[in-house]
């Protein structure tokens, strides 16, 4: 019991520091980008939530932002980015393409990116406002805060 | 240029390749034989015409109809600032079409985004591909009997 007080302590420092060091790799395919752009840069600046830092490359990123509509024939690539990515990472769906396929009920789009990898945050809307992107950010902080956290040296119980 | 200018002496020139023509919102349209796409295209690129850009290509598929698809060409003159419409009809049993990588080269990928989605096959094309759909996609989506619902996942899908 004394030794959890301090896991947990540790667990919770853990998840305080990574919510606020968000490294995110946007993977920008639609319209929505523009309203990505309008959230990173000054106007609203999601640096003031700790995520400032855009990795353009996944291997060195936290956060994946998938930006806009992926079609079947681009779905191997986002895996393969998604794979790319070492732990621990999140995955954000940006817009209502990402999310569901929004308006292309079709044969060339993905239903959803959640058919080819676990999505953390559903940010909806078609574009979302940049207002809302910055409420799933904080949703997103929320749950990293809460989740139990992984690191190198914890005694894996399997 | 007197717009039934055109028609008639296309009439008079190819006479019986031609099955049809008419006026639709100010354009000129041509119903032609497909097998005599290239001597009418060729003609009509050469001046005085001069229809020397070939604005887009594309394909209309009238299921329940025969013969089932069209082809449509639109053609444009700049010296003459004219437009003109070229219509193939083809059977679904001859899929097949003169291709006018020849004439012009931006055929080459308008003809393969019509092969891609219709399945209409190009005589003489250099590099008849899929250009939207990836390899190993079955079928012609853009068909009006292919399945609404159906998808091809390239990688398989989580649950």
């Amino acid at each position: 019991m004394e030794g959890s007080f301090i896991t947990t302590k540790f667990n919770y420092i853990l998840g305080w520091a990574r919510k606020y060091s968000l490294f995110h790799y946007p993977f920008v395919t639609a319209c929505c980008g523009m309203e990505y752009m309008s959230a990173a840069c000054a106007h609203f600046d999601i640096d003031r939530f700790g995520a400032g830092w855009t990795r353009f490359s996944p291997r060195q990123s936290d956060m994946l932002l998938v930006v806009g509509t992926i079609t079947q024939k681009l779905a191997p690539v986002l895996r393969t980015v998604y794979e790319q990515m070492t732990e621990p990472k999140w995955v954000v769906a940006f817009g209502t393409c990402a999310v569901s396929g929004g308006i292309y009920d079709n044969y060339a789009v993905v239903q959803g990116i959640d058919q080819i990898i676990p999505v953390d945050i559903y940010i909806p809307g078609c574009p979302p406002r940049p207002e809302t992107v910055l409420n799933g950010l904080i949703k997103l902080q929320e749950k990293i805060q809460k989740q139990q956290q992984e690191w190198r040296w914890k005694r894996r119980r399997y | 240029m007197e717009k039934k200018k055109i028609l008639e002496e296309l009439k008079q020139r190819f006479q019986d390749k031609i099955k049809e023509t008419s006026v639709q919102f100010g354009d000129e349209v041509l119903v032609i034989d497909k097998d005599s796409l290239l001597d009418i295209v060729n003609f009509l690129k050469a001046e005085p015409y001069a229809y020397t850009m070939l604005l887009d290509l594309t394909c209309v598929d009238d299921l329940g109809e025969e013969p089932r698809f069209e082809m449509a060409y639109h053609l444009y003159s700049l010296s003459n600032k004219h437009r003109l419409r070229i219509k193939a009809q083809l059977s679904e049993k001859d899929l097949s079409i003169d291709s006018l990588t020849s004439v012009w080269k931006n055929a080459n990928w308008l003809e393969r985004e019509v092969f891609d989605m219709f399945g209409v096959f190009f005589k003489g094309h250099p590099n008849l591909s899929r250009i939207f759909m990836y390899d190993g996609f079955e079928g012609y989506p853009l068909r009006k009997d292919y399945p609404l619902r159906r998808r091809q996942p390239r990688i398989p899908l989580r649950e």
